[in-house]
């Protein structure tokens, strides 16, 4: 992204980076919308970074130097958050959970995004036989239950369950299979209608080949809506990651931690009142979608002129309630205190 | 295939002026080349399917694999006819299709159809209960949160549909368990009902399977207690995640229309905020909820199975879940393909539905 020397002066870099320069045209409640969800977004990228230092113990490990761990245990002590029937430390594998979501997002956003885009380049600008085949395919994995997709994929690579990398491609290449239609289907609407677009046409007149007319102008126009839907795609992948696994498709206990697997183990322990085991990755869960989730929900209402809300011109005394200044994100974050617990 | 796609690029020029005249005439034609939409639909995902199904390798050697001597187990696969070339299974198995034969199961020896009429009647029930919870939760919320735009109500029930969202069915199901069944004993813990129902049940005569339906119309309020106490807290865990999405859709719908001149012109003649947003803003914006129903069957029977699953409610989505971890893939792959038909066939109910409500969709 190299800065073309004849356009007006912009503002620096930094300003322009999609969640940055959103935060500065937000105002409000959509602020503190933004605001909660990057901080919960940051917290789970963050916590997936350093789950090695963070962890206190490995995510298999099942014994220490003082012997091996008590089973279901209650939280307390030596365990913060108690131990599973199979003698896991919970907090351990909530905190290395996150790395295994973080990876399959990475993996399955970044394949995706490639098939996606190339596919609906390349079927909006050439149309023809190959478009319509396209689009009809598109249509009819789009109309199916993903999940349902994700199961059938998931088994045909990895026949089940399997090591901590064909666990990870196993899921993330189910989740791609589900996510290529609707870039497709957005990149392919974008193309079309762009493809009508003076600056094109002047492109073909001055020779430009079509590879270079879809790899310079098209493409870059096409993509802005890209980074709304990776936040909103990235949180549909862990809920899917998390569904694989607590349906026992996902990956062994013993190759990572996985959210959803730990979910289903602990499903038999609530009947005798033992609700650790699955609380805490459940609302692992829960937090990471919640702030990825409202990272993208912000991010479509701040590019929608007609939802976005406006700052203020000056403090007039007539506004009524002043929360709504850029200052004082008070009202939207006590409201996301109340609900998370 | 090229036939289905060419028929509404043929329509405009030629049938456009006649329907105006006519007008209704459009629906027909309309309801005609949707059905015919059906067909690439299904067809593209038996095959993706399939063929998906056949790289792990031939289904007998999939469920009974380890447990069989070899040359029994060639011998199998030779009786079935999975040792010819795929294309060849591949056709047969379109043709099966064609004359409604799904396959027998490979581990219990059933008709795939049987084991859908045995228990899609259950995944039904589930379906509508959470419909009806979502119906009931999204929409008076969904009309709150537009009536109070930008203030605290909304902000909270806006995050309310985004916490829905966030929530897996099988976490919010683990909770409501927890809570209601363990620690309150309010609801029991799984099932359909009790085992004594169940029996009451299975002995009615014609039953549809839809046990509360069954219960009322055989006048036994006991059973229908049970089934309903059983049915509540299911129907919540899939219902939530419905809800948030209408929410968020009756929301942004009424505060659309509540933008419109006509409701301008009611505010001026003094109808009531009140007034204005339940009778005049309500009505065009549940059109877009019609529609999107049709999209939230297909992420409902996701979530069925996962709910299923969470409160071993026997139906499809559990019954699925067991032939998966049975490595029964022709099950698999007979499931699959009629709940692609089901999906598909609900798009269609849907569009036509909408279809009737709002005549500017007949294209």
């Amino acid at each position: 992204m190299s800065t073309p020397t004849l356009t007006p002066p912009r503002q620096p870099l930094f300003s322009r980076l999609p969640v940055i320069s959103h935060l500065k045209k937000s105002v409000g409640l959509q602020r503190g919308m933004l605001i909660v969800g990057v901080v919960l977004s940051g917290l789970f990228i963050l916590t997936s970074i350093f789950a090695p230092l963070l962890a206190p113990y490995g995510y298999s490990q099942l014994s220490d130097a003082s012997g091996s761990f008590p089973t279901q245990e209650a939280p307390g002590g030596k365990h913060l958050l108690g131990t599973t029937v199979g003698g896991y430390d919970v907090l351990s594998r909530v905190i290395w959970g996150s790395q295994t979501a973080v990876t399959v997002i990475i993996v399955s956003v970044a394949m995706s995004l490639f098939l996606g885009v190339a596919l609906g380049l390349l079927s909006g600008y050439f149309g023809g036989w190959l478009d319509r085949i396209l689009v009809v395919v598109a249509d009819a994995i789009y109309a199916f239950p993903t999940l349902l997709l994700a199961i059938v994929i998931s088994i045909v690579i990895s026949r089940g369950q399997s090591s901590f990398w064909g666990g990870i491609f196993s899921c993330a290449f189910s989740i791609t299979v589900v996510f290529v239609p609707q870039y497709f289907r957005v990149i392919r609407a974008e193309t079309i209608r762009l493809k009508a677009e003076p600056f094109v046409e002047s492109a073909k007149v001055l020779g430009a080949s079509s590879m270079r007319i879809i790899g310079r102008h098209i493409f870059k126009n096409a993509t802005r809506t890209l980074p709304l839907m990776f936040t909103l795609n990235a949180s549909e992948a862990i809920l899917t990651l998390a569904g694989l696994g607590f349906l026992g498709f996902g990956i062994e206990p013993t190759s990572a931690a996985e959210w959803g697997f730990d979910l289903n183990k602990a499903l038999a322990d609530t009947s005798s009142g033992i609700w650790w085991t699955g609380v805490f990755p459940g609302i692992a869960i829960v937090l990471t979608v919640l702030g990825l989730t409202l990272v993208g929900e912000s991010i479509n209402d701040l590019n929608d002129p007609r939802i976005r809300g406006r700052k203020r011109a000056g403090a007039t005394p007539g506004t009524p309630k002043t929360p709504g200044s850029p200052t004082s994100p008070g009202t939207p974050s006590t409201t996301a205190e109340a609900g998370t617990p | 295939m090229t036939t289905v796609i060419e028929v509404p690029e043929a329509e405009p020029g030629i049938v456009a002026p006649k329907s105006k005249s006519k007008g209704g005439g459009g629906l027909g034609r309309y309801i005609v080349i949707r059905f015919f939409l059906i067909i690439p639909t299904v067809f593209i995902l038996v095959t993706l399917v399939f063929f998906l199904m056949r790289v792990i390798g031939d289904p007998i050697t999939a469920a009974q694999g380890g447990r069989l001597p070899p040359d029994v187990l060639a011998q199998r696969i030779h009786d079935a006819g999975y040792d010819r070339p795929v294309l060849v299974q591949y056709f047969e198995y379109l043709g099966q299709l064609i004359t409604g034969n799904f396959g027998t199961t490979i581990t219990d020896r059933r008709p795939v159809v049987e084991v859908l009429t045995t228990f899609g009647a259950a995944t039904l029930e589930l379906s509508i209960n959470a419909l009806i919870v979502a119906l009931a939760v999204g929409i008076p919320f969904g009309l709150i949160a537009a009536q109070h735009r930008d203030k605290m109500p909304d902000a909270f029930l806006r995050f309310f549909a985004i916490l829905c969202y966030a929530t897996p069915v099988f976490f919010s199901g683990l909770l409501l368990k927890l809570t209601f069944s363990v620690w309150l004993g309010w609801f029991p813990v799984a099932g359909r009902a009790s085992t004594r129902t169940e029996l009451t049940m299975s002995g009615l005569a014609a039953p549809s399977g839809i046990y509360w339906l069954d219960a009322i119309r055989s006048g036994n309020f006991t059973a229908l207690g049970d089934v309903v106490s059983h049915a509540v807290l299911p129907a919540i865990a899939l219902g939530l995640l419905t809800a948030g999405v209408f929410l968020r859709l009756v929301r942004t719908n009424v505060i659309g229309t509540l933008g419109k001149d006509y409701i301008e012109a009611g505010r001026s003649r003094g109808v009531s905020e009140f007034r204005l947003v339940t009778k005049h803003a309500y009505k065009p914006a549940l059109i877009p909820i019609i529609t999107v129903m049709g999209l939230q069957i297909a992420l409902m029977l996701g979530g069925a199975i996962l709910t299923e699953t969470t409160f071993e409610w026997k139906g499809l989505g559990y019954q699925l879940v067991q032939y998966l971890n049975a490595r029964d893939f022709v099950a698999v792959q007979g499931i699959v393909v009629l709940l692609a038909i089901i999906v598909a066939v609900t798009n269609f109910i849907v569009d036509i539905i909408a279809a009737l409500i709002d005549p500017r969709v007949r294209y």
